[in-house]
């Protein structure tokens, strides 16, 4: 999909974060050279064209309590994947959920769900929750915690 | 954690749909019964202290230019010399280091596949290692919000 300079600019100023001022998108707006109201107009458009999902205050799980934050994998038939893969997303402790390739023989695992809680009994509940869900078509699993952040930012497009 | 009502609020209830509006704190200080100076205040210091980590816009993955999840397997003693190869790249938005054989995860976005690839490619000479990539073939994307649970 295309889009314009304007709207490029307009996603880099917000991706990032708004600006914590009375009149955020007036802010952005004077740092492009145009009104609020095109701005506004333009973030409107850009969700219609589903570009833009929503504008969201986005929590920090980890500083919340949720320390338990872990990388399920797993091997799921392909025919099911999708089928799988909706069931799966629809879970209230389930935050992204992709299917990715697999690269055999190291990497068998086809699809990815990120769980968050405030336990290790917590994730561990949601892991059996979705091995449940999978049943006969889960052909293996793993989870991987994260040890260390190296690099976070807000960026989706460059 | 102790929270006012007016911060769980303003926690849980705007992951969704932060006001598209030219006075968004005045329109949820309305909604709320407040004042617009309190919820640009209390926002500020949940930003401040890190509770939430911006108010800002989600983007589409893969829509606008392209952008893969790479692992990497490093040996122990070389790890930290290799991710500060890869979070060198501007082109890398997240970097994690997690427990497993594959111990080094991070997204790169470009414009471009060839960008994409090239950058792999610089990545893999200058690390000395192999990548393996994992772009999204699906998203199972479901608009709901996360339920935080304030109870300790």
């Amino acid at each position: 999909m295309e889009i314009d300079e304007i709207d490029r600019q307009i996603i880099a100023a917000t991706q990032t974060g708004l600006p914590l001022t009375l009149k955020p998108y007036q802010t952005i707006a004077d740092s492009i050279g145009i009104s609020d109201e095109v701005v506004m107009q333009k973030i409107v458009v850009m969700q219609e064209q589903g570009i833009i999902r929503r504008i969201a205050a986005v929590p920090n799980h980890y500083r919340l309590g949720y320390k338990y934050n872990g990388m399920t994998v797993w091997n799921i038939e392909d025919k099911h994947i999708n089928e799988m893969g909706e069931c799966i997303g629809q879970l209230n402790f389930v935050s992204h959920c992709y299917h990715r390739p697999r690269h055999l023989p190291e990497w068998p695992y086809n699809l990815f769900a990120m769980i968050h809680s405030k336990t290790e009994e917590g994730v561990k509940r949601q892991q059996q929750i979705i091995a449940d869900l999978l049943g006969q078509y889960n052909l293996g699993q793993d989870v991987l915690y994260s040890t260390r952040i190296l690099k976070k930012t807000g960026l989706r497009i460059r | 954690m102790m929270f006012t009502l007016m911060q769980k609020k303003l926690l849980n209830n705007y992951q969704q749909d932060f006001p598209l509006s030219t006075t968004p704190y005045k329109d949820i200080a309305l909604s709320l019964g407040v004042s617009e100076d309190d919820v640009l205040l209390a926002f500020s210091e949940l930003k401040n202290k890190k509770f939430i980590n911006r108010i800002g816009s989600i983007i589409t993955p893969n829509l606008i230019g392209t952008s893969s999840l790479i692992a990497m397997a490093i040996p122990e003693n070389q790890l930290q010399s290799v991710a500060n190869i890869v979070s060198s790249y501007p082109e890398v938005n997240h970097n994690y280091e997690r427990e497993n054989r594959f111990n080094l995860w991070f997204v790169l976005i470009t414009k471009n596949e060839k960008d994409l690839q090239s950058i792999i490619e610089a990545i893999e000479t200058e690390a000395g290692f192999k990548t393996m990539q994992l772009p999204l073939l699906a998203d199972y994307f479901i608009n709901l919000g996360f339920d935080i649970d304030f109870d300790d």
